[in-house]
């Protein structure tokens, strides 16, 4: 009955320091790559495609950056402070974009608009001849792209940061002679300008991430070069390097976001205190918002959907007998993949997150923190960051078996799914870790400590209260990192198994070769599942 | 360990010494205070005096950094010693209920039953849930409750495991008024009937006297004194305990060889102990205080508080003193009337005034019981 106290267990430290560990190492792996350059590669680099691929990816950064602060910040103030037809439906509906994946979006659009497509057939059919067209194909195309999947991050969290600003301080403003516009420049966004600020890097983090799009877009930047690199020349070194400058960007990326967001890290909707009231517009000017909104929701959202569904309906028409069991089999292993990664990733966050109340403390809290760095990392850095980590290992364990048993059993780590889910898990940790950590942030203490007193032990206490109370949050990550997971593309390409072909990787192969019609299926498979986290995220701002 | 099922298991608690700190604050300070078994004893303080933290010390949920906790023979927390709160056979009603949102009402009270069989725990969940008046309700959640209700079932749910010890942190300080006095009467006479030994932590007097047999009155981390209510109330042991317990005036008086003298007349000292010519402080309760209504009088009434069921009047005496008078509501008496003043009290309590600065905080004081 009596024991000595100030016990702590022992894995509340331990278990978070591994999961830490297996997080950075990759890339700590590429960072050395890029410590110790080899001269001729690195030359030979310079020497090419090194400059352009900087360059475009400045230009893409920037072009991204300005498109997903004017049109998410202005959006969501066009949706805070004015009342127009259609506002509370496109309130939800601007977050739609969200669901697509940038690749997807991107094949889209050039399929729509390119020289081949429908737009300019049309155009040339009507008005005879080669009018002239703005060249899809080009940075221009790629930016606005990106822009349109990405200025949710943006539209999000300027809306939370727009509401959390009290009426009287716009009464206050009122009666000192501003209005509405300027009150939103002098007051509105100055206020909200870290949570703006958080989102763009949001969507800096995604557009520097991405390799498929820009591809489509014939504009080359560094994740782009990582994986062609990889490819073309299965030159690990060669990718560890560029990776390593990627992983700088992401760096960058990191440190400005942790020191915008600070400590108001999420908005909580000030739900008690009134926000602001919305401004009642009339006649013409109401109805320019609503076409705005419309435009932005048919041109980022409803246009390219119906578009997919087209060709879907021109697919399944056609479609071989028998042919329909290549497209089950990719959602199989989407499915598997995606369920796999979501399954470990919630695993480990519940570790990191009880880390810190089982007694692991600050440092505990210190290196989850620590292991939840990888969203800020592009795909293709941990791609070959694994590479570089699990190569040597599968190389030795490789040549013991061949010495000792006389068995070769190939690439058992790089080569299956246990190289891919370490991929996904490290990049998508800290997206199970939030939900998991909010999860078990409500349960108020007392709770945990009345169940103490009634002689539950600590065990039981995790098993009848914990648990059960934070499942729905549990849940609500795994499905995030789901959804995550099955949009991936850069850890997958790079990492799969030989023939492995998931809905995303079967969407890339398809539109780099033009069948678009062949990647419609897949491509709206990928969107309606992305559809659930736009969902869940709606549902929390609407919360209580 | 309590006979499990047998509710008559009165223990009395000590606290030997007992000291916490968290980092550089000093949340209690060498309490040292013996509750016995069967009694209803309230900690009495403002907020941040320690009484919570003196509560989660006896519950196990902190750990002393010095000094003793004994619950009845057992010593529970002292040395190496440290039984951890779920072999303490200890209740706790919290504030906020705490309450387990994803179980119903019967499970809630079911919880602590450990090792019972599945009738056993249907009978006595029953029986608890008709001692506190909830019959019928065992199938409902927490959030369908009203907070009366959850009161009660936190109540029945600690009560379930028949602790030796029931510790209730302030359970009464969310409810409407009316409801709350009510629950305490309720709450007390459950209690009391099955001789459970009580702490209550609140920082309202008038709860603790309304339901304790003794009251310990807290002080930045200092017991001040430990008394039954009457006691605290008319013979406090420090100037803190005077002015957080009800209301009074100190008036500045000097110790004469017949008792004390101050601008108000002369009065018997309380106690012995005191040199003449010492300045000190007398403390008055409204309640001593009568006046009648004199064209001629020395004082007037300055203010005037209607309470309901009595006044409260402010005194204006000559050279400007104010003192407070409370009365009967039956007839009030208007401002600026002049008025007689007598202070009808055999014997006074006065406290050095070297001591007494005018917040009535010494900086340093901190006299023992």
């Amino acid at each position: 009955m009596v024991r000595r106290g100030g016990r702590r267990p022992v894995g509340a430290i331990a278990l978070p320091l591994l999961i830490a560990a297996m997080v950075l190492y990759p890339v700590l792996a590429v960072a050395s790559a890029l410590i110790t350059p080899t001269e001729a590669v690195w030359q030979h680099l310079w020497d090419t495609v090194l400059p352009l691929m900087l360059a475009n990816t400045l230009v893409l950064l920037v072009g991204v950056g300005l498109g997903t602060l004017v049109l998410g910040a202005g959006l969501a103030w066009l949706v805070t402070a004015y009342e127009f037809p259609g506002r509370s439906a496109f309130e939800w509906m601007l977050l739609l974009p969200m669901a697509m994946p940038a690749y997807v979006m991107g094949f889209v659009y050039m399929a729509t608009f390119d020289a081949a497509g429908p737009v300019q057939r049309w155009l040339a059919a009507w008005f005879g001849g080669a009018g002239w067209f703005p060249a899809i194909r080009s940075p221009g195309g790629a930016i606005l792209v990106m822009t349109l999947v990405l200025y949710p991050y943006v539209y999000m969290l300027a809306r939370a940061g727009y509401r959390a600003i009290s009426a009287s301080s716009l009464e206050a403003a009122r009666v000192l002679g501003y209005g509405p516009t300027r009150f939103f420049f002098r007051v509105a966004f100055p206020l909200s300008r870290p949570a703006v600020a958080a989102g763009v890097v949001l969507a800096l983090m995604e557009a520097m991430a991405d390799f498929a799009t820009v591809r489509f877009f014939n504009f080359p930047t560094l994740a782009d070069g990582v994986v062609r690199v990889w490819h073309g020349l299965m030159d690990l070194r060669a990718a560890g390097e560029l990776a390593g400058l990627l992983a700088i960007l992401a760096l960058a990326a990191i440190m400005l976001e942790r020191s915008l967001r600070g400590r108001s890290r999420y908005h909580e909707a000030g739900g008690r205190s009134p926000g602001l009231p919305r401004a009642q517009l009339t006649g013409g000017s109401k109805w320019a918002l609503t076409a705005v909104c419309a435009l932005v929701v048919g041109a980022a959202f409803l246009i390219p959907v119906a578009q997919l569904a087209g060709w879907a309906v021109l697919e399944v028409a056609h479609l071989p007998v028998g042919a329909g069991r290549v497209y089950l089999e990719l959602a199989v292993n989407s499915l598997v993949l995606s369920g796999l990664a979501a399954a470990v990733a919630v695993a480990l966050a519940l570790i990191l997150a009880g880390g810190a109340r089982l007694g692991g403390g600050k440092a505990a809290r210190g290196l989850a923190m620590l292991a939840t760095t990888g969203y800020a990392v592009p795909g293709a850095v941990f791609a070959v960051g694994i590479l570089l980590t699990l190569t040597p290992l599968d190389h030795a364990l490789n040549r013991v078996l061949e010495r000792w048993a006389g068995i070769t059993v190939g690439l058992v780590l790089t080569g299956s799914l246990i190289g891919l889910t370490y991929g996904y898990v490290a990049r998508f940790l800290a997206v199970a870790y939030h939900s998991t950590e909010a999860a078990l942030e409500k349960i108020r203490p007392n709770v945990t400590l009345a169940a103490r007193v009634l002689g539950a032990g600590p065990w039981r206490v995790l098993a009848q209260i914990h648990l059960p109370l934070a499942a729905p949050g549990l849940i609500g990550g795994a499905a995030l990192v789901f959804v995550d997971v099955m949009k991936e593309l850069p850890i997958t390409v790079m990492l799969r198994p030989f023939g492995y072909d998931t809905l995303a990787t079967w969407v890339w192969q398809m539109a780099a070769e033009s069948l678009w019609t062949g990647a419609a299926l897949p491509a709206l498979a990928i969107v309606v599942v992305g559809l659930l986290p736009v969902v869940l995220l709606t549902r929390a701002a609407a919360g209580r | 360990m309590a006979a499990v099922g047998d509710d008559r298991t009165s223990t009395r608690v000590e606290l030997r010494g007992v000291s916490r700190s968290f980092g550089r604050v000093r949340a209690v300070f060498d309490l040292d205070f013996t509750i016995e078994a069967g009694e209803f004893f309230s900690i009495l303080g403002p907020s941040g005096c320690g009484k919570t933290t003196t509560l989660r010390l006896i519950a196990g949920l902190e750990r002393p950094d010095r000094g003793t906790i004994v619950i009845g023979d057992d010593l529970v927390a002292g040395g190496q010693c440290w039984v951890s709160p779920e072999r303490r056979a200890v209740g706790i009603v919290f504030q906020d209920y705490a309450l387990f949102p994803h179980l119903t009402v019967a499970q809630n009270v079911g919880f602590g039953l450990k090792g019972w069989s599945r009738q056993a725990i249907r009978l006595r969940v029953a029986e608890l849930l008709a001692l506190v008046g909830l019959e019928g309700l065992d199938a409902r959640y927490p959030h369908e409750l009203s907070g009366g209700q959850c009161q009660r079932v936190a109540l029945a749910r600690s009560l379930a495991p028949a602790p030796r010890v029931m510790l209730l942190d302030e359970p009464f300080s969310n409810l409407d008024a009316d409801l709350r006095e009510e629950l305490r009467t309720q709450t007390r006479r459950i209690l009391k009937e099955r001789g459970t030994t009580t702490i209550l932590v609140t920082h309202e007097q008038e709860e603790a006297f309304a339901l304790s047999d003794r009251v310990g009155v807290l002080d930045r981390g200092c017991l001040q004194q430990v008394g039954t209510p009457p006691e605290i109330y008319h013979r406090p042991a420090t100037r803190f305990v005077a002015d957080f317990v009800g209301k009074a005036d100190f008036v500045p008086g000097v110790v004469g060889s017949e008792g004390v003298a101050a601008a108000i007349g002369t009065f018997p000292l309380a106690g012995p102990g005191w040199e003449p010519g010492r300045p000190v402080e007398l403390m008055i309760r409204p309640d001593d205080v009568d006046f009648t209504v004199d064209s001629e009088g020395p004082a007037s009434i300055s203010g005037v508080r209607f309470l309901g069921a009595s006044v409260l009047y402010e005194l204006t005496l000559p050279g400007g003193l104010k003192i407070h008078s409370l009365k009967s509501s039956t007839r009030t008496v208007a401002p600026g009337t002049r008025v007689r003043m007598n202070i009808d009290a055999a014997h006074v309590i006065v406290f050095p005034r070297e001591c007494a600065d005018p917040q009535g905080k010494g900086a340093t004081c901190c006299p023992p019981v």
